[in-house]
């Protein structure tokens, strides 16, 4: 494998990572506030189509960017009643809702557009187009670092550098703040948050709904950005994929960026068959290709990478007791 | 808060549940300016309004009644599998192979031997992620999720590189020999009266040899097989010592421990009698309807048995009530497909919504139920 | 009107949930730079008496005043500003934060965190030099003692200017040195004219610690009077209602042989911390070996390992053949069939399964005997009903019906439920944990006696116990627990609670 195609895969990881990050760091903020949430795939699901939809309507990104974050944060309204409010069963809720939007999104496309569900392809101001970093062009013919910057690092759509700062911006938020205090202790143990006289309701649905705007920048991605446009399930379990990352990143931002790096990576890797050929010297078949990322998933969560050990509160409803 | 009389906990939640989550159903159909009413008469015709119909409810309710039960053992066990995807998956290779590579001598025994290649592959799919939780500590929810996307790779592969027939471009396998066909209804005294052609005069419409002619349904002999396991399902968890352990482990999973009862073997046999159950399904969608193994040959049944248990209150019997009824759904919305323009994916939507409104905001379905009972409640207590 | 000489003043507090009267007409004042006492059995409403005034429940009635201001307290922050701090009995603490975010959470200065840890870090100092309260600022609170982690809660009130401490069964999970240094701060915050309320069971700190003390039984306040002018019985009476049998009536222990014999058994916990170092004993039958100690120095472990539920190392022999501490061979049931019944010291995380009924809970653990087969594959459920019935006649327990769920029972009923199926299986050997912890006292002396008669009955006995007094007045034999090791033994006619109390510190006969 020569060092353009290598670049190549790299690019292509990185734009295959930012959904998984922006995912990642959503669950990341409901699960450090001990609300586990499988429902990320729906969210993204209904935000990509909600997104791709009002910018094919009105023909501005913008406007899309904003319809697919609310409604992915409806979603996660929805979410958030049932596990704090009525402290129902945060895993079924989260199949449920991922169900209601694998429908749902294919109906609304279909009546809007009549095209089988899917929405026409996005067309310039329509969609998030990839942006020249500074002094790109100039570095473009300096061997080996300059030629990394051009093509991996730069020509990218906003939204892929708005991921890369939200890690530092997690971190800071999550170790640095009030919040970010008041956060982690509500996933670890609500009562030392009531006691304190803090809402413990309050603190879980503000992570919920935060929650719900980073999965709605991940569905966005998705539809405006990496591709032209929303297909039916076009999340293809990016979801799931994002939460075993942020177990794998045992629930700290700076490690979700890597896993998500990871994974986008194998998942690059999934899109060039021809590659792994000339690497590994054998005919790897594509479904196997495809299959790779679940199948590292499971390899993660048998604990290769040590026990990790969730936000001691997650999954439990909150009720106060004696 | 008002605790409900037992038959309004058991009955009158998920059907409650059910209505509000129609009635959601509803205001997405008026969203996307369809009439709901129209789209339920058109699902009840479809689904309910002839025997053949009912054919079709019939057997989509068998395979639900299958991933149902697979489902509620599981949950019974404190686990919650959403795995039945894959493992029926798998189970239809199980039964695909039984079925193409032994010469079995009649349908009969060639059931017996694809169900338990099915029941075999199935639970092997889900002893990986049991195997994982009860050894690594890796979370059952999402190791039996990605079973589902391997299991979907791993059909792609093996059908497009292996099972193929030569020449064919179908990502499908060869159609198994015609004598392993299963019996239909359509074939079956008595239940087969009730699907027979009349013509316009309203005569039986005859064949050429002078036999009556009935409507061919896909509805099949495996709907009784599902009801046995549905009896034996009852039978293991609340008759057998295996079922008292899994119930036992699943409410209090250190208690468990304190009597003995090992998580392991527990988590183990759990999960794969839900596997080897979800696989069992096979024996209907694959060698009872489509006598070839497909690509997607579950269909998405695995994901609905979640939605079957949680009605059904993981019961066997609220299994077999609520199969039906998402029988009803599967059937009706595919009806809607066809004769209007509203997509099958309706079915989708439903389904999430009533796991919604039965598995996470049961307590609100409670809570307002809790509402009603309350002022009968307390006259009751006056009146004491 | 309210005198302002009362730090707070309650008048006709009533509160109840659902059915249960838990608090019913309360009348208390406490006044200023005292130590109050509220004594009163488990379940006398204490607890709830104080979250209301916490903020955490909301009375049905009744009215709060705090210095004479009739206050409003719908939240735990309206509390908090009302100059009222709490330490409950099982701590407010998020394990992996270390003690200064500990303090601040909930009373941070502004959105970002480095001035308010600045600022708590040297108000921390201050107050550790106040009050004998010292605690490294910067251990994470999972690494520190259970004392330490109770000065924590203490600081997080001080630091929140709590005038008014309130604490909730604050010693039962010290060694009697760390609840004298507990004593030596709260009278030291009273010096400073804080006021401090105690909540408790126990009637030694009652008399050691307060001022004044109000004595509650069944949501009710039954009395107010001085410590001084009152005596522990006079107090004890006062929570039951009538005079207590403080000694159970028993004969002399015929013991025999030696049924069980432990030698030097090891437990270490998940975190590989070793939590039993290494404890021999015999047991013999007819005899009833109490273990006393703090709860949280090895008897659990103990009783864990015994029981086959925790892995162990070291040698038990049961009537001479040897028991597996570990492997296939160390479960639960393994233990029944070998002999030994187990009353797990937490019966609602352990001895039953809340959700199941009674008769499935009287098969718990036996599920597999020979008499609740139908045939080898199905079980006969109505032989386990019919069984049922009569171990609930037999141990008097109520309501008397099999397919009610364990946790429709009463604390004391669901105790003999577990009482009942583990004496009944004709053990020769029998583990006991906190028999009555949470039992009523009508229970308590059913149980007593039937732990008695299964001694009389010729069988082992091994009791576990955090009251001396149960410990006292059952045992033929009494061991004292302290960090892993078992202090020696003592014959009850002839060691007294001072002893056994230095033991408990681990303060041996020799060294005192």
């Amino acid at each position: 494998m020569d060092y353009a195609t290598l670049l190549q895969v790299l690019d292509s990881s990185i734009r295959l990572a930012t959904p998984l990050l922006l995912a990642c760091l959503a669950g990341l903020y409901s699960e450090r506030a001990g609300v586990f949430d499988i429902g990320l795939e729906g969210k993204m699901l209904i935000a990509a189509m909600t997104s791709a939809s009002v910018a094919a309507i009105y023909g501005s990104v913008w406007l899309g960017l904003v319809a697919g974050v609310l409604a992915s944060m409806a979603f996660a309204l929805i979410h958030g009643v049932a596990s704090i409010t009525f402290r129902g069963n945060q895993l079924i809720s989260g199949v449920a809702l991922n169900f209601v939007a694998a429908g749902i999104t294919v109906l609304i496309a279909q009546h809007l557009f009549g095209q089988g569900g899917r929405t026409p392809s996005l067309e310039g101001a329509a969609r998030f187009l990839p942006i020249d970093l500074p002094l790109a062009g100039a570095f473009a013919s300096v061997p080996v670092v300059g030629t990394l910057y051009a093509e991996v690092i730069s020509g990218h759509s906003l939204l892929v550098y708005a991921a890369a700062l939200l890690v530092p911006l997690t971190a800071f938020v999550l170790y640095r703040t009030r919040y970010g205090l008041r956060l982690r202790a509500v996933g670890e143990n609500p009562a030392s948050v009531d006691t304190a006289g803090v809402s413990v309701r309050n603190l879980r649905y503000s992570a919920v709904l935060i929650t719900g705007v980073l999965c709605g920048l991940a569905g966005v991605y998705l539809a405006c950005a990496l591709q032209a446009g929303f297909g039916r399930d076009m999340t293809a379990g990016r979801g799931y994929i994002a939460l075993a990352a942020l177990i794998f990143a045992k629930w700290r931002p700076w490690h979700a960026l890597w896993a998500c790096l990871l994974f986008g990576f194998f998942q690059a890797l999934a899109l060039r068959p021809d590659v792994v050929e000339t690497v590994t010297f054998m005919k790897v078949p594509v479904p196997f290709l495809d299959a790779l990322p679940y199948m590292l998933t499971v390899i993660v969560l048998a604990g290769l990478v040590g026990k990790a050990i969730p936000p001691r509160a997650g999954g439990e409803p909150y009720v106060k007791e004696r | 808060m008002t605790k409900l009389p037992k038959w309004a906990d058991l009955a009158l939640v998920p059907i409650i549940s059910l209505v509000l989550a129609a009635l959601c159903a509803a205001l997405v159909l008026l969203a996307i300016g369809q009439d709901p009413l129209a789209a339920l008469a058109v699902m009840v015709n479809g689904a309910l309004g002839s025997a053949s119909g009912w054919g079709y409810t019939l057997y989509y309710a068998t395979s639900f009644i299958f991933t149902g039960l697979a489902v509620t053992v599981a949950f019974h066990g404190g686990l919650f599998n959403i795995g039945g995807e894959g493992q029926a998956l798998l189970g239809g290779l199980g039964v695909a192979l039984a079925c193409l590579f032994i010469p079995w001598p009649h349908w009969s025994l060639a059931l017996i031997g694809a169900a338990v290649l099915g029941m075999a592959f199935g639970g092997a799919w889900a002893a990986v992620p049991a195997y994982l939780q009860a050894k690594r500590g890796s979370h059952i929810v999402i190791t039996t999720i990605m079973f589902n996307y391997i299991a979907a790779a791993l059909m792609v592969y093996l059908l497009v590189d292996f099972l193929r027939p030569p020449g064919s471009m179908d990502p499908a396998s060869a159609r198994f020999a015609a004598e392993l066909s299963l019996p239909k209804f359509h074939d079956m005294p008595f239940l087969q009266d009730f699907l027979l052609k009349y013509d316009p005069e309203g005569a039986v419409k005859l064949t050429k040899d002078g036999l009556p002619q009935y409507q061919r349904v896909p509805a099949n002999i495996t709907f009784f097989i599902a009801l046995a396991c549905a009896y034996l399902v009852w039978l293991l968890m609340w008759h057998t010592r295996l079922g008292y352990e899994i119930r036992a482990f699943g409410k209090q999973e250190k208690a468990a421990n304190y009597a003995g009862i090992s998580s392991f073997k527990i988590t183990m046999t759990a999960m794969m009698i839900s596997g080897a159950l979800s696989g069992l399904m096979a024996i209907n969608n694959v060698m009872g309807q489509s006598e070839r193994l497909l690509q997607n040959s579950a269909e998405g049944a695995g994901f609905i048995g979640i939605a079957v248990a949680l009605m059904g209150r993981n019961h066997p019997v609220g299994v077999i009530l609520a199969a039906v009824l998402f029988g009803f759904l599967y059937q009706g919305g595919a009806a809607l497909g066809m004769n209007t323009t509203i997509p099958v994916e309706l079915r989708t939507v439903l389904q999430g919504l009533v796991i919604l409104f039965t598995g996470a905001l049961n307590m609100m379905v409670a809570q307002m139920l809790g509402w009603f009972f309350r002022p009968r409640a307390q006259t009751r207590k006056g009146g004491a | 009107m309210a005198d302002p000489a009362f730090a707070i003043e309650l008048k006709g507090i009533s509160k109840a949930f659902g059915p249960v009267q838990a608090n019913k007409d309360i009348n208390i004042a406490v006044p200023k730079g005292t130590i109050h006492g509220i004594i009163g059995e488990n379940g006398a409403g204490k607890s709830t008496l104080m979250s209301i005034l916490y903020g955490f429940y909301k009375a049905d009635a009744g009215e709060i005043f705090i210095n004479g201001r009739l206050t409003a307290i719908p939240d735990s922050q309206a509390a908090i500003r009302a100059g009222i701090g709490m330490v409950f009995q099982h701590f407010k603490l998020v394990q992996n934060f270390t003690v200064l975010e500990n303090i601040i959470l909930g009373a941070e200065d502004g959105p970002l965190l480095n001035t308010s840890l600045a600022k708590a870090r040297k108000a921390l100092a201050d107050l550790s030099r106040e009050y004998e309260l010292d605690v490294d600022p910067d251990a994470l609170v999972e690494d520190l003692s259970v004392g330490h982690q109770q000065r924590v809660e203490i600081l997080k009130a001080l630091y929140r200017q709590a005038d008014i401490l309130i604490l909730d069964e604050p010693t039962g999970v010290l060694t009697p040195a760390e609840a004298d240094h507990l004593f030596r701060i709260l009278r030291g915050l009273k010096e400073q004219g804080k006021t401090v309320i105690i909540i408790t069971h126990k009637l030694r700190e009652i008399m050691e610690a307060t001022d004044n003390v109000s004595v509650m039984r069944r949501g009710t306040m039954v009395g107010h009077v001085s410590t001084d002018e009152t005596s522990p019985e006079a107090l004890a009476e006062m929570m039951v209602g009538r005079k207590v049998l403080l000694h159970v009536d028993k004969g002399d222990a015929h013991a025999g042989e030696t049924v069980l014999k432990v030698e030097d058994l090891r437990v270490r916990d998940d975190a590989r911390v070793e939590r039993l170092k290494g404890v021999s004993f015999e047991l013999r039958a007819g005899e009833i070996l109490g273990i006393a100690g703090v709860a949280g120095n090895g008897q659990s472990e103990l009783l864990a390992a015994l029981g086959g539920i925790q892995r162990a190392t070291g040698k038990v022999t049961l009537k001479g053949a040897d028991l597996p501490l570990s492997g296939a061979g160390a479960n639960g049931r393994a233990r029944r069939d070998a002999g030994i019944g187990h009353i797990p010291e937490d019966r609602q995380t352990l001895g039953l399964i809340m959700d199941f009924t009674a008769w499935e809970n009287i098969a718990f653990g036996y599920h597999n005997e020979p008499k609740y087969q139908k045939n080898a594959l199905v079980m006969d459920n109505a032989a386990i009903r019919a069984d049922t019935e009569a171990k609930m006649a037999t141990f008097d327990v109520r309501p008397p019906i099999p397919t009610l769920p364990a946790k429709s029972f009463s604390g004391g009923n669901q105790q003999k439920i577990v009482v009942a199926r583990e004496m009944e299986s004709d053990p020769d050997v029998l583990l006991i944990g906190q028999p009555t912890r949470g039992v009523d006292i009508g229970a308590i002396e059913f149980i007593h006696k039937q732990i008695i008669a299964l001694r009389d009955a010729g069988k082992a006995i091994l009791l576990v116990s955090v009251e001396l007094d149960e410990i006292m007045s059952l045992s033929d034999r009494i061991a004292v627990m302290f960090d892993g090791r078992l202090m020696g033994f003592r014959d009850p006619a002839s060691t007294n609670e001072r002893e056994l109390g230095l033991l408990m510190a681990g303060i041996t006969g020799e060294a005192a």
